[in-house]
């Protein structure tokens, strides 16, 4: 069987290219050229630029290369990274920027996980309602959701005034410009891209399967640890990774949500940008960031290759 | 077509309606040594067929056995690793689907979702630039063939199973392909629905005399539909020919077991005459009777009432079939005949499947019409009796 | 039973966790008081004082002009990428493409940013284009990144759809480009549409890449928003959210209406 489905897949490529249909290698360029230039390229920019020198110039750096009586002059200058090294506040920053992705997608998946579950348990009108409801607010502004979360979350705010007058607590509560308030508004801005990835693999679940555990004997929660959560794996790990790693270079939310000392790395990369205007620092951070990045994004992709493969 | 002319009556009419038998005619599609490799597997291999004109040809086989990827490459959609693919003496090398005289009706149908039933038929006609207001005529006349103009203007959606099908039937033949293949054409309507359409199908073929190739694992609708069958099976042509032929006359234990039921026996050359052949088998019971029992060498023998050529001491399968047996319960006087235990009686309707233990343990299929609505003193399972069958029942296979 | 309870409430919880700052958005948008956060009373005042607010239109309708543009481009191209990794079988950049178009998902904002804005500056050194940085500049970032999205989307639809139709539609006269225009496009068009939307989505949502790839002169909306969010509360922002939500929900719901009448099946 498994020749015959290999012989199925992509039989329009074979026979286009069989036909010598012209358009083909063009059809092809297109993209993977669009996508060199505008993707590719730009990270050995980066790597590139993280190996100058900073300079008070327009653009603030040396070249790398310079031309010296027809001779090419290299001046590599690992001083970027060894800075990185030397200066805690990075180390930690990329420290404090993993706890908090790590504990922020962790959260997303417990309150996701049964969101998904219930809607993927729905009966088929009402499922697509509530995926509607899910989305929903993800078609709304990124940045507005944050800044909604400020009026919730202030001294003076929403929650605050609720619980004052409902006479639970009699000072405010300090939630705004804390990590709590980072955690709150990645766990809220990337909810929906946990949900969807649980909800694509927990629909696709067989009813019979369930039937079938309870039919052996396995009581519900029983059945979910055993059949439901094991299958689910590949929609978990998905889900996981597409709250873990953007959040990781989070910017907008700890900026709008944390404190001065919220550390995250992409805070510091915005800061040593556009404040300090060291374009080779922040070509280095961004490259140890896609360092750290790499593992992550593998193991989504082979998440991604095995949801594929059900 | 004027030579047969010459012969009398009857047997020019028989010949011109099976040109295979004569050998005069030009076949219409020649497909020569044809061999499909995908990487390391050869999906068809070494296939030569002729088919033609007017033929519904049925290509028969189980899942995987390249009868598609054969159907596929007439269509131009694969192309041949090695050999040649002829139709109408034109040369199929090279020339995309679209330019081919051949149109395909698909297994999923393929209708286009988002067109109309009149659209979808319509599509063909135009990419070929008919004028518009034929087109019209061509796809009204189509549609009231398979009896759909009253639903020209639904969406694929909106039909059955059984209207689609024949939507797909319709646009395939609208544009009058010289040759229409078929793949797996009654595949995804139920049993019922099925039986029917095998039959519209062969008077819509005859009507408009279209050669079709068919593609199907169905050896019931093989039989019924098709002028010849071509029994397919891990990338090679078995046999080929007409359905009683290939019924009657396997010429191998696939296309014996493959096509129908049979009973299979493994045995040896032991007594080779000019006018009958016995074997021994190991499975069968020692009856007695018969003479060469001691070169049997304690193993039972069948009798085959007709020359084989083959040499003594030959290892050679025997095939019967089962509605080819007869139940009683002494033991008869014919050629084979040998004592067995009722295990199981099947019920079917028309006809009683019984499965017979032989007293060394093998187990024998026997079929029986039901003739009458009630058999006084029927044979039934857990009693002893005796399966017999002529001397020309079944088929001595050497392969 | 009380699993299933136990899992409704959670539900619940959930979507009101969704939605509340939502709703309260909406709710302060009508609200007489600066502050934003005590009910005084109801006015429109913000959406008079949004609507005289130059600085914001000028950037929303800079922000359509590229949302629109690139979501078209990328519309184009994540199709073209799409079509060639379901259909093209094997060909000698494939994995590259793979990796190129499915990367930009998971990649932070702030390493994209940075990185075109190099690319920019380190091409308009090498040969003159692009000449400053500006729409075009950030037109190009979003196109790139929004692109990833098409690709995923379209990808899932063409590998469910039967490809019998296409061979099918080859099968009766048309020729490759003929059968993309006739038969792919339509089947697909449900998915070009939520691509499209996507992209639209993304590109007016975006913050963090504009910021880094915009020269002068061409403020986003986002960009606009942030610097008025961080100096603290601005209860015309309330209003525009409003606004965004309103049209989000209108077109949602039109989009809904408008797929129901057709097939949800190829």
């Amino acid at each position: 069987m498994s020749a015959a489905t290999g012989i199925a897949r992509g039989r329009t490529g074979r026979l286009l290219r069989r036909l010598g249909f012209s358009g083909r290698a063009l059809v092809i360029a297109v993209p993977v050229v669009w996508l060199l230039v505008f993707f590719l390229v730009p990270f050995l920019v980066v790597a590139k630029l993280s190996l100058s020198q900073s300079a008070i110039a327009l653009p603030p750096y040396l070249p790398l290369v310079e031309w010296d009586e027809g001779m090419a002059i290299i001046t590599l200058n690992f001083g970027n990274f060894t800075f990185l090294l030397d200066d805690p506040l990075y180390i930690n920053a990329y420290l404090s920027s993993l706890k908090i992705a790590f504990i922020s997608a962790a959260a997303a998946l417990v309150i996701g996980y049964p969101i998904a579950y219930y809607i993927a348990r729905s009966p088929e009108g009402r499922r697509n309602v509530l995926l509607m409801l899910v989305i929903l607010p993800f078609w709304t502004s990124f940045l507005l959701r944050v800044y909604a979360w400020q009026g919730f979350l202030r001294s003076n705010g929403v929650i605050n005034n609720f619980l004052l007058w409902t006479g639970i607590i009699d000072q405010p509560l300090v939630m705004l410009q804390t990590n709590f308030a980072v955690y709150l508004g990645i766990v809220y801005t990337y909810l929906p891209f946990m949900i969807l990835p649980l909800y694509a693999n927990l629909v696709k679940l067989d009813d019979s399967l369930l039937e079938a555990s309870a039919d052996l004997g396995a009581r519900p929660l029983s059945t979910f640890f055993h059949v439901t959560l094991p299958l689910s794996m590949p929609g978990v790990i998905a889900g996981f990774m597409l709250v873990f790693v953007p959040a990781i270079g989070e910017f907008v939310v700890p900026e709008l949500l944390g404190g001065p000392d919220t550390l995250m790395i992409g805070r510091v990369l915005w800061n040593e940008f556009f404040s300090n205007r060291d374009w080779p620092v922040a070509s280095a951070v961004a490259i140890a960031m896609l360092v750290i990045l790499v593992i992550p994004i593998m193991i989504f992709r082979r998440a991604q290759a095995k949801e594929e493969a059900l | 077509m004027t030579d047969t002319m010459t012969v009398t009556g009857a047997a020019a009419l028989a010949a011109a309606a099976r040109p295979w038998t004569t050998g005069t005619e030009r076949p219409f599609v020649r497909i020569d040594r044809i061999t499909k490799k995908f990487g390391d597997f050869t999906a068809v291999d070494q296939v030569s067929l002729d088919i033609f004109k007017g033929e519904l040809f049925c290509l028969l086989g189980g899942s995987g056995c390249g009868k598609s990827t054969l159907l596929r490459m007439l269509a131009g959609f694969e192309t041949p690793t090695s050999g040649k693919i002829e139709i109408d003496g034109q040369d199929m090398a090279g020339i995309p689907p679209y330019d081919r005289p051949t149109n395909m009706m698909f297994q999923s149908y393929a209708l286009f979702p988002h067109m109309t039933v009149e659209k979808n038929v319509a599509y063909g006609l135009l990419r070929d630039g008919v004028h518009k207001s034929v087109v019209r005529d061509r796809v009204a006349e189509m549609l009231k063939m398979v009896q759909l103009h009253t639903l020209a203007g639904r969406k694929p959606h909106q039909l059955s199973g059984g209207q689609r099908q024949r939507v797909a039937l319709a646009r395939s033949l609208v544009k009058q392909p010289k040759l229409l293949l078929l793949d797996e054409p009654l595949g995804a309507l139920d049993k019922k629905l099925r039986e029917e359409t095998q039959f519209e199908l062969v008077k819509i073929q005859e009507t408009l005399g279209v050669t079709f190739i068919v593609v199907t694992h169905d050896q019931e609708e093989a039989m019924t539909l098709s002028t010849r069958i071509g029994v397919m099976n891990a990338g090679r042509i078995i046999q080929v020919g007409e359905p009683p032929q290939v019924y009657e006359y396997p010429n191998s234990r696939f296309v014996a077991d493959f096509v129908g039921t049979v009973n299979l026996f493994e045995g040896r050359v032991i007594e080779d005459e000019p006018d009958f052949i016995r074997l021994a088998v190991q499975d069968l019971p020692v009856t007695g009777e018969g003479s060469g029992a001691a070169s049997a060498g304690g193993a039972g023998q069948i009798y085959v009432g007709h020359g084989v050529s083959c040499t003594i001491d030959q290892p050679l399968w025997y095939a019967v079939r089962p509605e080819k047996m007869r139940l009683s319960r002494h033991a008869s006087d014919a050629p084979n005949s040998y004592p067995v235990w009722v295990e199981d009686v099947a019920y079917m309707g028309n006809l009683s499947v019984y499965r017979l233990k032989l007293p060394g343990g093998r187990y024998l299929l026997a079929s029986k019409a039901n003739l009458s609505r009630y058999e006084e003193d029927t044979i039934s399972w857990g009693e002893h009796a005796w399966v017999s069958w002529d001397d020309t029942a079944g088929v001595v296979l050497t392969q | 039973m009380r699993a299933s309870t136990l899992l409704l409430v959670f539900c619940i919880a959930g979507f009101i966790f969704l939605y509340a700052p939502i709703v309260s958005l909406i709710v302060f948008s009508f609200n007489e008081n600066k502050l934003a956060t005590v009910w005084s009373g109801f006015s429109t005042q913000w959406y008079v004082a949004l609507f005289q607010n130059a600085q914001i239109l000028g950037a929303a309708w800079i922000s359509l002009k590229v949302a629109v543009v690139s979501a078209t481009l990328a519309s184009i191209l994540g199709t073209l990428a799409a079509y060639v990794l379901v259909r093209f079988g094997r060909f000698r950049t494939r994995s590259l493409l793979t990796g190129m178009s499915a990367a930009p998902l998971v990649m932070p904002d702030v390493i994209t940013g940075l990185s075109l804005l190099l690319l920019f500056v380190a091409m308009e050194q090498a040969i003159g284009w692009p000449a400053g940085r500006g729409m075009t500049t950030i037109i190009i970032a979003h196109t790139t990144f929004c692109m990833a999205y098409v690709t995923v989307v379209v990808q899932s639809r063409l590998s469910d759809m039967d490809e019998s139709l296409e061979e099918a539609a080859m099968d009766l006269g048309a020729r490759p480009a003929r059968v993309f225009f006739d038969v792919t496009i339509p089947v697909i068009a449900p998915a070009l549409v939520a691509g499209w939307l996507l992209a639209f989505t993304l590109s007016l949502d975006d913050l963090v890449v504009a910021s880094f790839v915009t020269g002068p002169g061409a403020s986003t909306l986002p960009m606009v928003i942030f610097s008025k969010v961080r100096l603290g509360v601005s209860p015309d922002i309330n209003a525009l959210a409003t606004i965004i939500i309103g049209i989000v929900a209108l077109g949602v719901f039109v989009a809904s209406v408008l797929l129901r009448r057709k097939p949800t099946r190829a």
